[in-house]
């Protein structure tokens, strides 16, 4: 059936094709090859946030947050994606804002003595104890709110870097050939998200072309149900076109192997619940670890083996290469650095507020943050800006 | 290569099969043409090659499909991928991936083939598109006709021998369309490509036709045959066929220069007569040269505009989408305007209803100021029909929809079911307007906007997906309301309802009017945008059949 194709297994049949070598009169794709693999910036990004939640100096956590947009903003392609990153430092400032507004109508367990202002105190019944609404505001609690929410707007920040310097689809490509399919489903609902807002816009125009209201909610609630018939249809449609282009096709594998992969895989989950309840628990401290090494090398057994069903071969996959392992490793350290500077000096990483201190900077920390700013010279920068200048579509 | 052996197919719950012995074969390295009416089962034979009908919609086949010698009864559609490709209406619901260049490899990625075979096709099909300088260009920011190039390349990469398209250039201007043609032609003439399209707009394609299936009517026989020989019978014809048919030319011609070899007689035969009056409704000034605008005003005679645009610009996202338009459109006045996706036609019309905010200039829509105007009060002023008439149409029957705008309009209860009546007679009460035809669903649709009499009427590519005759209709209903004082301005691709309708085309290119004037002048100008009648009679002023045939008979 696949006389047309049939080079054997994927990956297997060939080495690796020389990149690079484009027919003439093609223009060298310099950003594609140029690209870093997704999963690096990925772990870089991942390994700030875990950095910023080790601290809760505001100085060091502005450094963070300046590190990581300083990165985004040099080495951030061209793509719609990549202005998701604006919407997560919208998040992180509204984040921010909730958590000082809940410290000061709800106040705060910090005891202080700098009192800023009082709000009238309601009277809450007795089943209400322990909550207290307005009265007294104090500078101690609300620097308390203010480095807390910092914390979190930072790796919100962090996690909205890695959204725009690698989006998650290309991410996604990198799976391993049996959660491929898992992949592209993840893939297929991260477009249809964009494709239903842009649905509700159209619909609520449309609201307006029969002379009913446009604006508030009860124009939304209206334009639900066709919203979501037309995301339906519109997947249906797409299920259509992926099957008449191949997606799901099968390889034959033998029944031992398909029977050997279930186990693999089930064996391994199992081993992992086990071992991770084993290390969680005070009594399996013995058995833990090996039962969590050996249950999470069965389950990649499994999935190796499962990967041989899939026929599915890979374009240009991003190499990991020296710049991934120096942008990793970047991240790596800064992370590995603060959580050791967390341990060898907590009171620099953790200003205290009781009595109320300016914070201060603490320099090898700081220092440390600053490793972060690797990628900005390792990595290629990204293509010059194209004209966004988007062909509508009729 | 495409062999049907009496495919009959029935869906669920249909009373009758959707289409009946179909019996035909296509052989290789052909361009077939698929045409007939709507609702004729187009879409299902179709369907039935890629094996999509009926292992994915569901219903029965009866009969046989074989391609390159599979059968699509023991192959799912995933199986005859690598022989089959097919491309669908929407190409944007044919995407998975994001960027150009992934999308053109993943066919090739589900069928497994191995790394290098699938760079070299990627950057052969690259070239053979003109996708080249679009590669890393995430496909949301590409034009229709980008798209639409996008999705055929990304069938073609896997090779197939056989690829299926469904209505590939409804959707594009006549240079994306003829642009997409010229790559079909490419791959059929270099590549040996077995081709079976399906088409409305006959004009732009059946001159590339080595052989057309017309389905005459649903549950009818199909018949296959030369092209000039199955148009001299058919149902659904373009305009060069339907003046070869009334000059009475043998064989007929199919493409504007055999028609023009033959029309020296009909030429001569029309010297000196004038296109009658039947388009030429209320021909009013001209349309005003921008520096007189404002003093023309004060003319009495000239009745007031019933929407005014002033050096309107619009940006959104920091990209100009027009720039200082300006335009003004008199009551019965009809006016086309005309330009390549993504020209900014839809944006004007928004403006004109408010739906798009000017970022400098004024737009006066009978008096008011659309965007600042309460939906309620615009719609007795304005009224659109969008691309997509369904948009309009929230309730489950024609009949609860037309009470609902009855309501929004504040009109008599029954305005909009009367005028329904009067547009479209065979409508039940009790059909869900999803389960129209496209033409049926527009037509409820302009019902619904016509029930607050609003003295503008604005349509957005009316045309998209109707057949000839539901053309026809349309071109009648708006004859009608032209002449009754309506203002009607449409945007358009289709160039020959644009000469049957418009007094005036206005052609938009990059945000800026770069034409405004009457519809004769303006469209024959153009090679692009010149119907088909214009280019054969041409120097002669004629735009359409219709004019010709009233001219040769008084």
């Amino acid at each position: 059936m696949r006389e047309a194709h049939g080079s054997g297994r994927p990956g297997l049949a060939r080495p690796r094709p020389e990149r690079g070598t484009p027919p003439a009169g093609v223009p060298a794709p310099r950003s594609r090859r140029a690209q870093l693999h997704p999963g690096a910036w990925w772990l870089w990004a991942l390994a700030l946030g875990t950095a910023a939640t080790r601290t809760t100096n505001p100085l060091l956590l502005a450094l963070l947050i300046t590190v990581s947009g300083y990165v985004v903003a040099v080495r951030r392609p061209h793509t719609p994606w990549a202005r998701s990153y604006g919407a997560f430092v919208k998040l992180a400032a509204a984040v921010l804002l909730l958590r000082l507004a809940f410290a000061v109508v709800l106040g705060s367990p910090i005891p202080g003595t700098h009192t800023l202002f009082t709000l009238p105190e309601v009277p809450l019944p007795d089943w209400a104890q322990g909550i207290r609404l307005g009265g007294r505001v104090t500078a101690e609690g609300l620097t308390f709110a203010l480095y807390d929410a910092l914390r979190l707007a930072a790796l919100l920040i962090c996690v909205g870097a890695a959204n725009a310097l690698a989006s998650p689809s290309r991410l996604l490509k990198s799976l391993p050939g049996a959660l491929y399919e898992l992949g592209v489903a993840v893939v297929v609902a991260l477009t249809f998200a964009p494709n239903l807002i842009a649905d509700v816009r159209r619909l609520r125009a449309a609201r307006r072309l029969r002379g009913r209201p446009d604006k508030g909610v009860r124009g939304l609630v209206q334009v639900g149900l066709p919203v979501l018939e037309g995301a339906l249809e519109r997947s249906v449609s797409l299920a259509a076109a992926m099957d008449a282009r191949g997606y799901g096709r099968t390889a034959e594998v033998p029944d031992a192997v398909r029977r050997t992969t279930a186990a693999l895989t089930l064996g391994g989950l199992l081993g992992v619940c086990a071992g991770t309840y084993g290390l969680l628990t005070a009594a399996g401290g013995g058995y833990g670890l090996p039962v969590l090494l050996a249950g999470l090398a069965s389950a990649l057994a499994g999935l190796w083996l499962g990967g041989r069903r899939t026929l599915r071969t890979r374009y240009r996959p991003d190499p990991w290469d020296v710049r991934a392992w120096l942008v990793s490793a970047s991240g790596a350290a800064v992370a590995a650095l603060l959580v050791l500077a967390g341990s060898l000096d907590p009171g620099a990483l953790n200003p205290g507020v009781v009595p109320l201190e300016p914070p201060a900077l603490p320099l090898w920390p700081a220092a440390a943050v600053l490793l972060g700013l690797l990628p900005a010279f390792v990595t290629p920068a990204p293509e010059a800006a194209r004209d966004p200048r988007k062909e509508p579509t009729t | 290569m495409i062999r049907f052996e009496n495919v009959s197919v029935t869906y669920d719950g249909a009373a009758r099969p959707a289409v009946r012995d179909v019996d035909l074969e296509v052989p290789e390295g052909e361009l077939v043409l698929l045409v007939g009416p709507s609702g004729v089962g187009k879409s299902t034979v179709l369907g039935a090659v890629s094996g999509l009908v009926p292992h994915f919609t569901g219903g029965t086949l009866h009969g046989r499909v074989t391609v390159a010698g599979r059968d699509t009864r023991t192959h799912k559609p995933r199986e005859l991928a690598d022989v089959v490709g097919t491309v669908g209406q929407d190409p944007l619901s044919h995407f998975v991936t994001d960027t150009v260049e992934d999308e053109l490899a993943y066919g090739m990625e589900s069928l497994g083939l191995p790394p290098d075979v699938m760079r070299r096709r990627v950057e052969e099909t690259l070239d053979l598109l003109g996708l080249a300088d679009l590669r890393d260009r995430h496909i949301s920011t590409l034009s229709g006709g980008q798209q639409q190039r996008v999705a055929i390349g990304s069938v073609l990469t896997p090779h197939p021998k056989v690829l299926v398209l469904d209505e590939p250039t409804s959707a594009l201007d006549p240079a994306a369309a003829e642009e997409v043609l010229a790559v079909l032609q490419r791959l059929v003439h270099d590549l040996g490509t077995t081709v079976l399209m399906a088409e409305h707009r006959l004009e732009r394609v059946v001159q590339y036709a080595d052989q057309v299936v017309l389905l005459p009517g649903p549950g009818e026989r199909p018949r296959m045959g030369a092209p000039a020989e199955v148009m001299a019978e058919s149902p659904v014809c373009p305009p060069v066929v339907e003046l070869g048919r009334l000059a009475g030319w043998s064989p007929l011609p199919l493409t504007v220069r055999d028609a023009r070899r033959r029309a020296a007689p009909l030429r001569e035969r029309l010297e000196g007569r004038q296109p009658g009056q039947d388009t030429a409704a209320p021909r009013t000034a001209p349309p005003a040269k921008r520096l007189f605008g404002r003093a023309r005003k004060q003319d009495d005679g000239t009745p007031e505009p019933v929407a005014e645009v002033r050096s309107l610009a619009v940006r959104r996202d920091r990209v100009r989408a027009l720039t200082r338009v300006d335009l003004t459109v008199s009551p019965g006045e009809t006016v086309a305007l005309m330009g390549r996706n993504g020209a900014g036609k839809s944006t004007l019309l928004g403006a004109l209803v408010g739906l798009v905010a000017p970022s400098s200039g004024s737009v006066r829509t009978g008096g008011a100021v659309p965007h600042r105007s309460r939906p309620r009060d615009l719609v007795r002023k304005a009224g659109l029909v969008p691309q997509e008439p369904r948009d309009l149409l929230y309730a489950d029957t024609v009949a609860a929809e037309c009470a609902a705008a009855d309501k929004d309009a504040e009109a008599e209860p029954g305005t909009c079911r009367a005028l329904l009546g009067e547009l479209l007679p065979s409508i039940a009460d009790d059909a869900h307007p999803r389960d129209l035809s496209e033409g049926q669903r527009l037509t409820l649709a302009l019902a619904v906007v016509l029930t607050a009499r609003p003295p503008l009427l604005l349509l957005d590519e009316p045309t998209r997906g109707l057949d000839y005759a539901a053309k026809g209709r349309l071109t009648a209903i708006l004859r009608r309301l032209a002449a009754e004082g309506h203002a009607i301005v449409m945007a358009t691709h289709d160039v020959e309802l644009a000469a049957e309708l418009a007094h005036r085309v206005v052609l938009l290119a990059e945000g800026e009017v770069i034409a405004d004037g009457p519809s004769a002048e303006v469209v024959v100008a153009s090679p692009a945008f010149a119907p088909q009648v214009a280019k054969i009679l041409a120097p002669q002023p004629w735009l359409t059949v219709a004019q010709v045939k009233e001219a040769l008979e008084s």
